[in-house]
This record gives C-alpha cells, sequence and structure tokens, in this order.
C-alpha cells in the first residue's frame, strides 16, 4: 500500500480522495451558511454548534485542515514532477484543440483559491480560534445574542472583500468543473466523456459557488 | 498550393537544435503530408543539403512510426489520422506549417524529427504480455466464451499503435493513455486475470521511472489518438490499480 | 548443388508427426549454449524469436524499425486462415490444404502446405491465450469470415486489424522473453550481410542506424524472417522501409532465390492519384465479402464519369457491367486475387476505367446495404421500412464491419464510400517467390533459415487472402522451432562462435566500403530517382502482364538503370549518423539486382500460373477461353536460382513438384 502512494497513479488516488473529502465539506459548509439568507437564528445556532461541537472542533476540523493542506502541496508536488517531464518545450503548441483551458490551469485556479483561503483565514478562522481558544470564550455570545451572522454581515460591508469573494469563488467554480469528473477519473470511476458524470460535475460546480456568491452578494446589499 | 515550413533541426541527440524555415511549392492538396516531406527532401538533397530525418514506415496509419507535432497538434489538425494519413487539403496556399518532434522528457530527440521511444519499449517489458508458452497443445479457442462486448472493448483498448502522439499532446508528458490501453485489454479478457494485478503494478512503477508525467484527465491525449483509445482507458488503469493494491 | 527439399517419408498428413518424433532434439541445459540471430521481427520473425527464446536458446533478434511492433504484418487488415470447422461447413485440414495448393495454381510443396494446415488450427488457440482479441459473436464464441477462392469460412479477424493484433500477440510474447534476458533486441539496427565460417551461418553484419556504427553479431545459427520484395515496384502496399536486402545478401553468399516472378498483385487498392505517390493503400479483400465490383457497360457513361457529367450512382443495373460475376459465377466477386486483379486489368486496358488515369474500378456496397437494411428491419419487426430507413440500417451493418476500411478511404479519396462506390485497382502487395527452403526452412546455406513472406514457401504462384499471417505464424511458432533443433544438436559443443575470424573481417570490410562508396560518390540523382525507375520498368513490363519481348527489355533496362545508379547515385550525409538516404540506397542497390533476376524468371516461365502471367500462354478456345493456361508438363518446379555474379547470369536449378494427394487440374473459378 505505501508503495501504491509513491506511484503516479496513487498520488493522483491521494489528490483524488482529499478533493472529494473537500467538496464534501463545501456542501456542509455552504448548507449552513445558505441559511443566513433567511434565518439569522438558524444560522447562528448552527455556525455555533460546528464551532463548539467536540467532534466538529477537535475531530473534523484538524482532518480539513490537513486535507487542505495535503490537497495544496500535493498539487504542488505533481505540478513540479509533470514540469520535469516535458523537457523542452513546444514551439508552437494548440492546447486549445483539445482540452479546455481549465484543464490545463488547475494550478492556477488552485493558487487563487489558495489565495483566496489565506484571506478566508484571516477574515473568519483566526479570530475565532483567537476568541475561542486564546481569549477562551466558548460561549458565542457578543452583545447578548450569538455573535456569527453579526460577524457575518459585517465582512461583506466592503466591496473589495465581495469583489476578491466572487473572483475567488468564480475560480473554484472552474476548477470544480475540470476537479470534480477528474476526481472520479483518478478514481477509477469512468468520467472520461460519460454524460452523466459530465453533468453532475457541472452542476456542483456551479451551484456551490454559485451559493456562496449569493450569499455574499446579498448581504453586501440588505445591510 | 506553395508553402513555407517551420521544421526542427537538430544533427544528433547531443546538438543544440532549432527551427529553420523552407519553402516548397506546387503542392498537390492530395498529397499526403509526408509526401509533401518527401518534396521538401527531394528538393534538399537535390540542392546538396541534408534532408530532414523524420520517422515513417507504412504509410497507412498502422505502423505507428510517423510522429510529427504540426502546427501545435500530434498528428496535425486532423482528427482520427496520423501523419501519414494527413492530406494537404487540411492546409492553405501560403500557409507557414510548424513541425516539431514529439516533446517529452522521456523520448529524447535522436535528429531532426526523428525520436527515442523505446521508453515505451520498456513498459512492454514489464508487463504488456500474458505468460503462455507455445506449445502447440493450447487449450481450445473456444474453451472459454468471452462475450462479445468485453471482446471489442478490448479489441477497442488493443488498437493503440504505440506512436506516441498521447505523450507528446499531454501537457505533463504522460504516458497514461498508452500504458492504460494496453492493461485494459488484458484485464478485460479472461486470459489476462491471472497476472492482473503484478501486470498494472510493473507497467505502472516502469513508466514512472521513465519519467512520464501524470495525469491530470485533461482528455487531450483522447482527442489527438490517432486511433481515438478512450479515456475509459485510464480510468480502468486506475481501478486495477486501486485492486491490486488493496490485495 | 542438387537440391534436396528434404521432404519425409509417408503418407501426407503423418509426415509432420513422423518427422518431429524422428528429429533430434538439443536438451534444455545445452539450449542455453546456443545463441540465434532472428532478423526481421514481424509475424514470422516475432514468433520465432519468442519462441526459441521460450525454448531456452539465446536470441538476438534485429529490426530496422524502433520497435518489433511496427513490422509490416501490423499491416494485414483481414484475417487469418484455420480450418477449425467451428462453422461447421465441412471444412478441414485436407480442405485447407487442397483450398490453398489449388488457390497457388499448382506450384506449391504438397508437404508444406499440408503441414501448415495441420498447424492453423494451433495458431488460433495460441493467438486467444495471448489475449488477441479476436471478433466473436454473441454467444462468446469466434466469428469466421469468407475469402476469396474457398467455398468455406474459415478466416478469423479482429476487425480490419488482423494483423496488428497477430503482430502484438507476438510482441508481447517476445516482451516477455526480453524481459527475462532471454531476447536481446537491436531495434533501429540493419543486416547488411551474413558471415559464413566453415560453410555454415554464423553471424551478420548490422549497421545500427542511429550511430552508423558497424556491429558484428555471431551465433550458431540464422534466421531471416525480413519479409518480402514488393517494393521492388517503388510504389506498392509495402512499407516504405521493406526491403530485400537481408534475402539478398543471404542470396549473393549462397541461398538459391526461388520463383522470384511469383508476385501477387492485390485486386482491392485504393488508385494512384499522381506522380508524387509514395505508397498505395491496400483496401482489405474481405470488402468482396460484400462489395460487388463493376464498371459500365457502356463506354458513353464510362467517359461522362470521368468528365464528371454522370455520377456511378447515375447508372440503373442494367448499365452496369459486374465483370466478375459475369465471368466466374461460381466465386463471383471472391474468386482468388491475380483472377480479380487480372479481370479489373482486362476491363481498364479495354478503357472501362472510371477515374482520370483510366485505372480504377468501381467496388459497390448498395446491394449490401440494400440487402443488411432489409434483413435488419425484419429482426426490429419494423413492417413496411421506409427506404431512408432500410439504408439507415444496412449502412450501420456495414460501418460495424468494414468502418475504418470506410474511413481510411475517405480520409486519403475524399469521398463518402456509404455514398458512392469505392474505386480500386490492383497493386503489388505480397511476393510468394523468395529464399528458396527446405522442408525445415533451411535455405541452401547450412545453419542460415528463411521464414515468412521472404522465403519462397508454400503459396505457390498466387497466395490466397489470409494465408501470409497463418503461414508466417505457422513457420515461427510451430515450424522453426523444431527444425532448427535438429540442425543445432550438432553444435552443443561448438562454444560461442567468435567474432574476430577473417570471415567477420572481410564480411565487415565489405559492408563498410559500400558504405562508404555511396557516402563519397557525388553523383548527381537522389536514391528515390532510380528507385521510380526500377519501379516503373517493373510495372510496365514485369506486372501484372508480361510477355517476352518485354521481359526481355525489362532486363536490359534494369541493368542500365543499375550502371547508372552505381556512378551517378547522391547520398548527402555521412556514415557515422543516422542517415535515411544511406539506408535507401542500399536497399535500392539490391532491388536493382533482384528485379532484373526476377524478369529472367519471368522470361524462362513460359507458362501463366497465379500471379505470373504470360501473354503467350493463354486458352485459346472452349469454356476458359481467355484465360490463364498453365503448363504442368514443362513448368511444374521451383525455379531456384545461383547467384553467379550478375543477375543475367544466374544458374537455374529445378526442384520437380510431386503432386500425390492432389490431382493438377486446370484452375476453374467459374
Amino acid at each position: 500500500m505505501s508503495g501504491f502512494f509513491k506511484s503516479s497513479i496513487g498520488r493522483k488516488v491521494a489528490m483524488a480522495l482529499s478533493a472529494f473529502f473537500l467538496m464534501f465539506f463545501l456542501i456542509i459548509h455552504l448548507t449552513v451558511n445558505i441559511t443566513s439568507l433567511f434565518s439569522e437564528d438558524l444560522f447562528n445556532e448552527l455556525s455555533h454548534f460546528m464551532g463548539t461541537n467536540p467532534l466538529v472542533q477537535i475531530g473534523l476540523q484538524p482532518v480539513l485542515i490537513a486535507g487542505v493542506v495535503f490537497h495544496f502541496v500535493m498539487g504542488f508536488v505533481l505540478e513540479l514532477k509533470n514540469r520535469k517531464a516535458i523537457g523542452v518545450k513546444y514551439v508552437q503548441n494548440n492546447g486549445a484543440a483539445n482540452s479546455t483551458w481549465v484543464s490545463r490551469n488547475m494550478i492556477l485556479s488552485g493558487v487563487v483559491i489558495l489565495a483566496f483561503i489565506m484571506l478566508h483565514f484571516i477574515d473568519f478562522w483566526i479570530p475565532e480560534i483567537n476568541t475561542k481558544y486564546i481569549l477562551g470564550d466558548m460561549s458565542g455570545m457578543h452583545d447578548g445574542g450569538l455573535r456569527y451572522y453579526h460577524e457575518l454581515v459585517e465582512k461583506f460591508h466592503n466591496p473589495i472583500r465581495v469583489v476578491a469573494y466572487v473572483i475567488a469563488f468564480v475560480l473554484l467554480g472552474l476548477h470544480l468543473a475540470h476537479g470534480f469528473t477528474s476526481a472520479f477519473q483518478s478514481m477509477g470511476i469512468s468520467a472520461g466523456r460519460k454524460q452523466t458524470m459530465q453533468k453532475i460535475g457541472k452542476a456542483y460546480a456551479i451551484i456551490i459557488p454559485l451559493g456562496f456568491i449569493i450569499i455574499a452578494i446579498f448581504h453586501h446589499f440588505n445591510h | 498550393m506553395n508553402l513555407t515550413l517551420r521544421i526542427w533541426r537538430q544533427k544528433d541527440s547531443s546538438a543544440k537544435g532549432q527551427m529553420v524555415d523552407y519553402k516548397v511549392n506546387d503542392i498537390s492538396e492530395h498529397m499526403s503530408f509526408l509526401e509533401m516531406m518527401d518534396v521538401l527532401n527531394e528538393q534538399l538533397v537535390n540542392s546538396g543539403e541534408e534532408p530532414v530525418a523524420f520517422d515513417h514506415d507504412c504509410r497507412e496509419g498502422i505502423c505507428g512510426m510517423c510522429s510529427l507535432y504540426i502546427n501545435g497538434e500530434a498528428h496535425g489538425p486532423d482528427r482520427g489520422v496520423t501523419t501519414c494519413q494527413l492530406h494537404m487539403r487540411m492546409f492553405n496556399d501560403g500557409d507557414t506549417i510548424t513541425i516539431e518532434p514529439w516533446r517529452a522528457a522521456a523520448f529524447p530527440v535522436i535528429k531532426d524529427l526523428v525520436v527515442d521511444r523505446t521508453s515505451f519499449e520498456r513498459i512492454q517489458h514489464a508487463g504488456g504480455y500474458i505468460s503462455v508458452n507455445t506449445s502447440g497443445n493450447t487449450q481450445d479457442a473456444n474453451a472459454i466464451p468471452i462475450s462479445k462486448h468485453a471482446a471489442d472493448e478490448a479489441m477497442d483498448a488493443a488498437t493503440c499503435i504505440g506512436c506516441g502522439a498521447c505523450v507528446a499532446t499531454c501537457k505533463n508528458s504522460s504516458a497514461m493513455l498508452f500504458v492504460g490501453a494496453k492493461v485494459s485489454q488484458y484485464a478485460l479478457l479472461p486470459q489476462g486475470q491471472v497476472e492482473a494485478a503484478d501486470r498494472v503494478k510493473n507497467m505502472v512503477a516502469q513508466m514512472d521511472l521513465e519519467g512520464f508525467g501524470n495525469c491530470t484527465n485533461t482528455g487531450a491525449c483522447e482527442i489527438e489518438c490517432p486511433k481515438g483509445i478512450s479515456l475509459d482507458n485510464i480510468a480502468r488503469m486506475n481501478r486495477e490499480l486501486i485492486k491490486a493494491a488493496l490485495k | 548443388m542438387a537440391l534436396d527439399s528434404k521432404i519425409p517419408e509417408g503418407p501426407i498428413q503423418d509426415k509432420w508427426t513422423n518427422y518431429k518424433n524422428k528429429i533430434n532434439l538439443v536438451n534444455p541445459a545445452n539450449k542455453r549454449n546456443i545463441d540465434i540471430i532472428v532478423v526481421g521481427t514481424g509475424l514470422a520473425g516475432g514468433s520465432a524469436a519468442a519462441t526459441l527464446a521460450e525454448l531456452g536458446y539465446n536470441v538476438k533478434a534485429f529490426a530496422y524499425q524502433d520497435s518489433p511492433r511496427r513490422a509490416h504484418s501490423i499491416a494485414a487488415q483481414g484475417g487469418i486462415n484455420a480450418a477449425k470447422n467451428y462453422q461447421g461447413d465441412g471444412d478441414s485440414n485436407y480442405r485447407l490444404f487442397y483450398d490453398t495448393v489449388k488457390g497457388g495454381d499448382y506450384r506449391s510443396r504438397e508437404a508444406n502446405v499440408y503441414r501448415l494446415a495441420e498447424v492453423s488450427g494451433n495458431i488460433i488457440d495460441q493467438c486467444v491465450a495471448q489475449g488477441v482479441p479476436f471478433a466473436r459473436d454473441y454467444g462468446g464464441l469466434l466469428d469466421n469470415r469468407s475469402f476469396g477462392g474457398v467455398l468455406v469460412s474459415r478466416t478469423f479477424y479482429a476487425k480490419g486489424q488482423t494483423g496488428q493484433q497477430l503482430l502484438l500477440g507476438a510482441y508481447s510474447a517476445m516482451n516477455r522473453q526480453i524481459a527475462r534476458g532471454k531476447i536481446e533486441m537491436f531495434n533501429r539496427h540493419e543486416m547488411l550481410d551474413v558471415v559464413i565460417v566453415d560453410g555454415k551461418a554464423r553471424g551478420i553484419i548490422a549497421r545500427n542506424l542511429i550511430t552508423g556504427e558497424i556491429e558484428r553479431h555471431s551465433a550458431h545459427a540464422v534466421v531471416i524472417g525480413t519479409g518480402g520484395y514488393g517494393n521492388v515496384y517503388f510504389l506498392s502496399t509495402n512499407a516504405m522501409g521493406s526491403n530485400a536486402t537481408a534475402a539478398w545478401k543471404i542470396h549473393k553468399k549462397g541461398a538459391y532465390f526461388a520463383n522470384p516472378c511469383f508476385t501477387q498483385i492485390h485486386p482491392t487498392c485504393i488508385p494512384r492519384s499522381g506522380d508524387y505517390q509514395s505508397k498505395l493503400t491496400l483496401m482489405s479483400e474481405s470488402l468482396r465479402n460484400d462489395g460487388r465490383i463493376w464498371v459500365p457497360k457502356n463506354m458513353d457513361d464510362v467517359i461522362a464519369i470521368r468528365e464528371g457529367r454522370k455520377k456511378p450512382t447515375d447508372l440503373s443495373e442494367e448499365e452496369r457491367d459486374y465483370y466478375l460475376e459475369r465471368r466466374y459465377p461460381a466465386f463471383g466477386n471472391l474468386v482468388p486475387r491475380d483472377v480479380a486483379s487480372r479481370a479489373a486489368k482486362e476491363r481498364c486496358d479495354a478503357g472501362y476505367g472510371v477515374n482520370a488515369t483510366g485505372e480504377a474500378v468501381y467496388l459497390d456496397f448498395a446491394s449490401a446495404i440494400q440487402r443488411y437494411g432489409k434483413e435488419q428491419a425484419k429482426i426490429h419487426n419494423i413492417a413496411n421500412p421506409s427506404k431512408e430507413k432500410i439504408y439507415e440500417l444496412g449502412q450501420k451493418i456495414v460501418e460495424a464491419k468494414y468502418g475504418n476500411l470506410f474511413q481510411m478511404y475517405e480520409k486519403i479519396v475524399d469521398e463518402n464510400p456509404y455514398k458512392t462506390p469505392m474505386m480500386i485497382y490492383p497493386a503489388t502487395h505480397y511476393t510468394m517467390g523468395g529464399v528458396w527452403v527446405d522442408y525445415n526452412l533451411m535455405t541452401t546455406i547450412p545453419g542460415c533459415y528463411c521464414i515468412g513472406e521472404a522465403n519462397f514457401s508454400d503459396h505457390g504462384a498466387n497466395r490466397l487472402g489470409a494465408s501470409a499471417l497463418m503461414q508466417g505464424l505457422a513457420d515461427g511458432y510451430f515450424v522453426l522451432p523444431y527444425t532448427i533443433g535438429d540442425y543445432l544438436s550438432d553444435d552443443i559443443r561448438t562454444g560461442k562462435i567468435p567474432t574476430n575470424s577473417p570471415e567477420f573481417d572481410e564480411a565487415e570490410k565489405a559492408v563498410k566500403d559500400r558504405i562508404d562508396f555511396f557516402v563519397n560518390n557525388n553523383g548527381t540523382k537522389s536514391v528515390d530517382h532510380f528507385h521510380k525507375r526500377l519501379g516503373k520498368v517493373m510495372w510496365d513490363k514485369v506486372g501484372m502482364a508480361r510477355n517476352e519481348k518485354g521481359l526481355k527489355e525489362a532486363m536490359a533496362e534494369i541493368k542500365q538503370i543499375r550502371e547508372e545508379f552505381w556512378k551517378d547515385v547522391k547520398v548527402p550525409g555521412s556514415a557515422n549518423e543516422m542517415n535515411p538516404e544511406l539506408e535507401k540506397a542500399g536497399r535500392v542497390a539490391d532491388f536493382l539486382e533482384l528485379g532484373e533476376l526476377f524478369a529472367k524468371d519471368a522470361l524462362m516461365r513460359e507458362e501463366s500460373c497465379g500471379g505470373h502471367f504470360r501473354e503467350e500462354s493463354v486458352e485459346l478456345d472452349g469454356e476458359q477461353k481467355g484465360e490463364a493456361k498453365r503448363n504442368d508438363k514443362d513448368f511444374a518446379f521451383v525455379a531456384a536460382w545461383e547467384y553467379k555474379g550478375e543477375p543475367a547470369d544466374a544458374v537455374l536449378h529445378k526442384e520437380q513438384l510431386e503432386f500425390k494427394d492432389i490431382e493438377l487440374k486446370q484452375r476453374s473459378y467459374k
């Protein structure tokens, strides 16, 4: 088994497994956040649960972080290996004739998403950790109510941040448009040009980022 | 038609190469691309220059010897053909055509447009076979029925001609389509089952050793493959390797 | 030297078994001490190399391509014959034997052909075990199709790429042995001479085509499996690199060359389109299963079609001349290749050719599409199907059967063969003649064997479709590995053959001198210039129909071209690098000698048989009027030529052919 993950295909499988995990996480994340569009209370409750439940915090959170880090590190490792495999570059190469721009530039969309995640961590995750584990305030309360909804709205005041979020999510969409089917293909589930798999992939790649974009824009304009 | 050809010239594997421009005139649209190259070479020989070396043999699209990266695409702009079957009717009078050798670290240039594809050979040595001796008393060919579907699918995988267009096209110089096709052919047939796990492990290990890149599933290889080998073969190889690892 | 074919005694069906029971064997421990060189890695060479290595011999295999997988066997499309009788249509070893001897117009050796039929079934078993994906029916069993010249369905196939799949099977068997270290593979190497020590073949001189280095390789036996010499015509269905050099070199060192004039002109090739053309493309004979061959009945229509005023589809059934069905009602479009080719030539010579060059006939699938369409409509319970529906259903079946061939045609000709009939014309395809071998497949040089298309072999004067693959694999998998053991059993104490002997020195020097001559010649004309001229003489005067006057002229003209070649050929580049022009020069030099012997052989054989048609020898009356006339009384022999310097001086040795199990009859496909 250890040999397997050292092989080219094993690495892709590892990449796909981490991708599946992250794609699943995106669904959860969106499900929680989407409640902010119609119910402040529900959003607060769900956020508080996720933010304080030991299973989520001590169990899942490190796994998620490890998954994100792994996906990026492995992405860069593979990119470097692949570049080495190319050798001399073509004088003229017509990549557009046989593949999509997105599929050829996963590393680019990946880097943008990485930058976004940094921003996102600075925006939400670091203050959150600071409040909960450094200051030791696990109550989730502020001004006599749960603070999460308020914090969310606060962040989307700044139009520059909203624009940054939208751009990042568009790139996430592109990344997923290729990544979703690609992960299945790597796992040995033919997704080549099979209609259904492609359709599910496209749907996922549109719905998830679009959901986040709507949330950002909604809160920017509604408050 | 009259054409300008921009061709990669390189004396030998250690020399530094460069693009050189040539002119050819009165090319018929019914010519195959390699016949056009013949015209150029005849012209070069007659003017005392060294002709352009390029690989070719059967000229009917089956031996897999011919290569050439033409205007940024493996086997040129047409689909489902090798360079020898590419016809000049795909080009227009006055065009400049860029002609380069396959590029991949695992396919070093030997001379001009000729590359060394023995890395493919070594992958086949690692497991591209079923271990059966020639005895004359092998069991009857009809002893194990094989479903038409499986036989047809195995055949589709087996049509790979080993030209290397998949590697040349791949942005990562990956050989997954080539290896996947061979792994698939045997994985689909009952005769191939006994050695299936070792085969896929050994072939993939050799592929990695040769310095081919990884698969990013862009699907470019399938489009440029002159035989239309399906991406499903890569998925099947991945599956076979996962299966082998779990064993 | 008198020819001894070494045919074993006994009834024909027991010869091979008895022979195998009695030959000397080499024990497994001793096989490790014996080296064998195999030159050429197509079906014959590849399968031989793999099998010899399995047996335990040390094999060195040589191919001019960058991989054994690229040998031109790969281009064989239609299929491989085997007397399996899976269809229950009465097939048997005897029938396959009979069909092959008859198809070859009674110019092959009975014992060899019977052996071929006998092992044919083993080949299919072996290939299936190797993972060759032959076509299967819905029950999961192997499917068959019919080929020309026979009345049973015995051809196994893998789509239109049977040769490819069989070659890849042999290649995979080689790969297994390469991995085990039992085959040492020399890709991009060309054999340039055989080395004879004490009267035995003991090695070769080869050129590394990448570095230009001249190498010496020694062995206890040398096997040549380098294919045919069809490229002597310049334009043929052979690969560009296909050459006769290895075969010709052994001929010059003592191997007799047999029946060079027996050459197959394949009826269904894509017609040539211009002078720049580098090769001709074959369309599988399997197309004649469903395609009907015709030309217009009326000259007006021919002219109208050539001028583009009419399309072939405009002509009604009555206006078409399905000349094969008319002349040969029993076999129709499935007559043997030589007959079909000559019939096409006859029509075109009479002026009925349908393209601009006047050298094309139609191969039409419209009735097959109709027939399949109606059949499918019934299967799918479609009542009163429309014309379009029938066409659509029928086209699907035709596509499933021949899709890749149709696609290939469309890519080359730029016409849709589903809509308009294909145009075809005969082209040089296969050479039945070749190096003379005895029953053991050994040439007249002891220790030098020749297998596959390179030998003169089992096809007589005409090869039936799907028999080349059968013969190549039979030789390599099932015949040579046995027969060579008999010879090598004397060599178990010989030890390694040294490569520093005077014989190697001399052979290497001759090879180097010749290469140096080429690169220093400073002539004015390219190699192709001479090759094209040779090809034109061959096609015009030693082509589908030959006569005394033309053959004499051909001999003189070829000699003339050869002399000019040696004076005026221009080979750019140097000897010590990859130099394709230098490779071609060596090959064309050999073709220029072979071509003359070819014409000489054709001139000597004053009869028409199989692919060899002498205009002086035709039936003058009766039902067979106009058909080829064989002369069994004077020409029932193999013509084996001994090299004596100039090709014109070659000495003829006759191996009389005896027919004990088949009655000599005129071939009738009427």
